[in-house]
């Protein structure tokens, strides 16, 4: 039986432009692109060249460091790009798409009889593997371990974040499978973890595997804060983890052999005019979503949430692992006095802004950091947000001190950047928490 | 808005890098942050921020701290009075008289304060920090009215350079600033920080009438205590401990009332800046070792008296509220903040009951415990270190 966790710690930030209800078909976009810099720490390979037809599936890239991992093509179509950024960094892989999708066929059949090389194999090969993220640090999952579980967080509680119920239906069977692949992949146990009061429809098929119960506010939805409570990285531990619409993946690619990476996602936020769900592909440009329904030019597309995503450009492409798009207004205003009189209401933890904190219900948030970046002076925020047994300024200041040892003893292994992004957001003296732990975790992932 | 907007982006460039005033580029700056928020946007990491930042926190307990001040300026008028005449005095007239007795104090301590962390501001490059907006206005509360102009120069100037910047500036420093420049007094001039004389400002020369006297509750506590003498309410100001609560009685600026301390505590629990944790526990830490004496036994005044009137008397109130919850010289973890105040409280009143030729201990005990405060976050995150490795053993 698994464990009934009551998250107390957190923070729900409610802004507006929730998405609704709706779930539109996207006029099939015609560009996608796949970008290296998605990936933590990875330095690509290309394997394609401008001009080349590729099939969904196909490689476009490998891993310089494992050239077993493969990052493949969503769609088919002609490679009309490779953008290309400092020192020749490789940004984005750009593919035209064609009109009708053909796909690379691989050999699925009977898969539960394969073994675990065999399995892992064809999901090295169809560019599945980048969707498994390990614990510590969040990097592509080493090839050749069997980690101590795999955990899949049912649930997004982030601002704005998708209702898996309504972009993982029709995928019931699909996360089945992928659950039982998952299962071949690990000696260990697989988790997955729900929300006691949502989320759960689109799970009713999955069986096998250890079910924990989550409530609470946003970080409850975090697959590091559901590690940390049901069975916490030590030292030594090798965690994996896998989030539920690419479990959906993983399974429909081994009950049809095609390597088919389309999925719902949740556009929203104030500056978005019509906040639903939108059925699109991995690798999409966004400005066939965005085109005509924003407010205004001024804004900033986020793809995943306001806490963690990515900063795109209006006809960028969404990120490899984001379901989620958010689109909110740029905050490059000056403002008369705001530090002592907000001319807005804005979301806070601070009940020095009581207007803002308890007779508000939605926001309208934008980028402005309302604020300089200071020396730490106050003292026992985090700790209101961040519902792990760490100690979270601490922490920070030995990544800032970059005193490895203090590092891992303070439990560096068990955080990423975005279990920690509440902590920047309420951070007084607006310390980039998610930068400066990041540089701590590359540093770390360097010495071990 | 638009106007001020524009003439601060006309006086920009002269201020910038290559102006004609660029040697006041970090004053400028913190001029211009103070009327507008930068219009500077989130680049990394969560693109929404919290619409709190260091200027509202420091103004926050700035605000909590007027109660205080204008009681203590009421209260100056109040004293010279009674001390002159006899009388209680106006309200208004009390207030006018200690106003003009506060202002230049005030004034001296942010000028000289401000105009050095401009300096080194300036010198290294950095915004200035709004930390000394507090530290400006705690040091004139913790000042006997009758302190010399030049030694609140003095102090400020000893406090700011050797007590925080040496360190690195606002967010390292290890002692209170306040309390260091407090204590430089203190320990340098000792004549004009206590005794009999100080807590009333007289014009120079003045005659007091025949009544009167300058001494305060600790003053006579102590004295009693080193003749033998026992308890008795006659060792208060005004024989009871009421004045000492409403604080219409001699001491520091800002320390005498308690009610108006405890409407600034007010202010700042509920505004979530000042610590909680850290006033309940210095009070309880009082409240406990006022206890051990009273149920101790023993003979003379400061073992006998209730242990309650501790924390009334004195500066108890005015250093647990916004001494103590200073976060940069203060524990720094949850358990520790406990810990911390729980430990000021106890060596108070240890000070003030030990130590004959010391009167008030607050001070002392907490820029004590400011020393201790990292050893005992050492201790707290040792814990959480050895639950962590507990859990790999097992």
């Amino acid at each position: 039986m698994g464990k009934n966790v009551k998250i107390k710690r957190g923070l729900d930030i409610a802004l507006e432009g929730q998405p609704e209800n709706k779930v539109y078909d996207v006029t099939a976009p015609v560009t996608f692109a796949i970008k290296p810099r998605d990936f933590k720490g990875l330095i690509p390979k290309l394997i394609v060249k401008q001009g080349d037809e590729v099939k969904a599936g196909d490689c476009l890239f490998t891993d310089k460091s494992n050239s077993s991992i493969c990052f493949t093509s969503p769609v088919s179509g002609e490679i009309a790009e490779i953008v290309r950024g400092d020192r020749r960094a490789i940004m984005e892989v750009k593919i035209l798409a064609d009109s009708e999708i053909s796909y690379k066929t691989f050999d699925t059949s009977e898969f539960s009889s394969k073994s675990r090389d065999e399995i892992k194999n064809l999901m090295l090969e169809a560019g599945l593997w980048p969707f498994i993220v390990q614990r510590p640090f969040g990097v592509l999952a080493d090839t050749d371990v069997s980690p101590k579980a795999i955990h899949v967080s049912g649930f997004d509680s982030a601002p704005l974040a998708p209702d898996l119920n309504i972009s993982l239906q029709g995928e019931e069977s699909n996360l089945k499978i992928g659950f039982e692949v998952l299962k071949m992949l690990t000696d260990g146990t697989v988790h997955l973890n729900l929300h006691t009061k949502r989320d759960k429809n689109v799970y009713n098929q999955v069986s096998g595997v250890e079910i924990n119960t989550f409530e609470g506010p946003h970080p409850s939805g975090l697959v590091g804060v559901q590690i940390n409570q049901v069975d916490p990285i030590n030292k030594g531990d090798v965690v994996w983890t896998v989030k539920p619409q690419h479990v959906a993946f993983i399974g429909k690619f081994f009950s049809t052999g095609n390597l088919n990476l389309e999925q719902t996602i949740a556009v929203g936020g104030s500056e978005f005019n019509a906040p639903g769900y939108y059925k699109t592909r991995v690798g999409a440009s966004v400005s066939t979503i965005l085109n005509d329904n924003l407010k205004q030019d001024n804004v900033r597309v986020i793809s995943g949430n306001v806490l963690t995503g990515g900063k795109i450009a209006q006809d960028g492409y969404i990120g490899f692992s984001d379901n989620q798009l958010s689109i909110i207004p740029e905050g490059d205003q000056y403002e008369l006095l705001g530090w002592l009189v907000p001319s807005y209401p804005r979301p806070t933890l601070s009940p020095s802004l009581p207007i803002s904190k308890f007779l508000k219900k939605t926001f309208k948030v934008n980028t402005n950091p309302h604020g300089e970046p200071r020396a730490y002076v106050v003292t026992g925020q985090y700790e209101k947000v961040m519902p792990m047994d760490i100690m979270p300024q601490q922490l920070v200041k030995a990544v800032m001190a970059k005193d490895l040892e203090l590092m891992e003893n303070l439990g560096i292994y068990e955080v990423i950047e975005e279990d920690m992004a509440l902590c920047e957001f309420v951070c007084t003296s607006k310390i980039s928490v998610q930068q400066v732990l990041s540089e701590g975790l590359e540093l770390m992932a360097e010495e071990s | 808005m638009k106007f001020l907007r524009d003439q601060v982006d006309k006086l920009k460039p002269t201020f910038s890098e290559g102006g004609k005033l660029s040697f006041l580029h970090s004053t400028f700056d913190a001029f211009e942050t103070f009327l507008f928020v930068p219009n500077h946007t989130t680049q990394n990491g969560s693109h929404i921020r919290d619409g709190i930042d260091l200027k509202r926190t420091m103004f926050i307990v700035v605000i909590a701290m007027v109660p205080a001040l204008l009681f203590g300026m009421w209260n100056v008028g109040h004293q010279q009075s009674l001390a002159l005449t006899g009388s209680d005095g106006d309200l208004l007239g009390n207030f006018w008289v200690g106003l003009l007795q506060t202002l230049p104090i005030i004034i001296v301590s942010y000028a000289v304060g401000l105009g050095i962390e401009m300096g080194f501001a300036q010198f290294r490059g950095h915004a200035v920090n709004e930390g000394f907006l507090v530290t400006g206005m705690l040091i004139p509360l913790c000042m006997p009215p009758d302190v010399p102009l030049w030694m609140v120069a003095l102090a400020t100037a000893f406090a700011v350079v050797i007590g925080k910047e040496v360190f690195g500036g606002t967010g390292m420093n290890l002692l209170n600033p306040a309390l260091t420049a407090r204590m430089f007094l203190y320990i340098g001039y000792p004549s004009s920080m206590s005794g009999d004389t100080v807590w009333a400002a007289l014009p120079e020369g003045a005659n007091t009438v025949d009544a009167y006297s300058g001494a305060t509750a600790l003053g006579n506590l102590a004295s009693a205590s080193s003749a033998g003498e026992g308890w008795s309410n006659s060792l208060l100001q005004g024989g009871s401990i009421m004045p000492s609560f409403i604080g219409n009685i001699q001491g520091s600026i800002g320390e005498t009332s308690v009610v108006a301390i405890l409407i600034g505590a007010v202010i700042l629990v509920s505004a979530g800046v000042g610590s909680w944790k850290i006033m309940a526990s210095t009070f309880l830490g009082g409240l406990f070792m006022g206890w051990i004496f009273n149920v101790s036994g023993g003979n003379g005044a400061w073992m006998d008296i209730p242990s309650f009137y501790h924390l009334i008397i004195g500066g108890f109130a005015f250093g647990a509220v916004f001494m103590a919850t200073d976060p940069v010289s203060a524990a720094q973890t949850e358990t520790g903040k406990w810990v911390y105040g729980f430990l000021i409280g106890v060596i108070t009143v240890l000070i003030r009951v030990f130590n004959p030729g010391y009167p008030e201990g607050i001070m002392m005990a907490i820029l004590l415990m400011n020393v201790f405060a990292p050893l005992i976050d050492y201790y707290v995150v040792q814990s959480n270190i050895k639950t962590r490795l507990k859990r790999v053993q097992a």
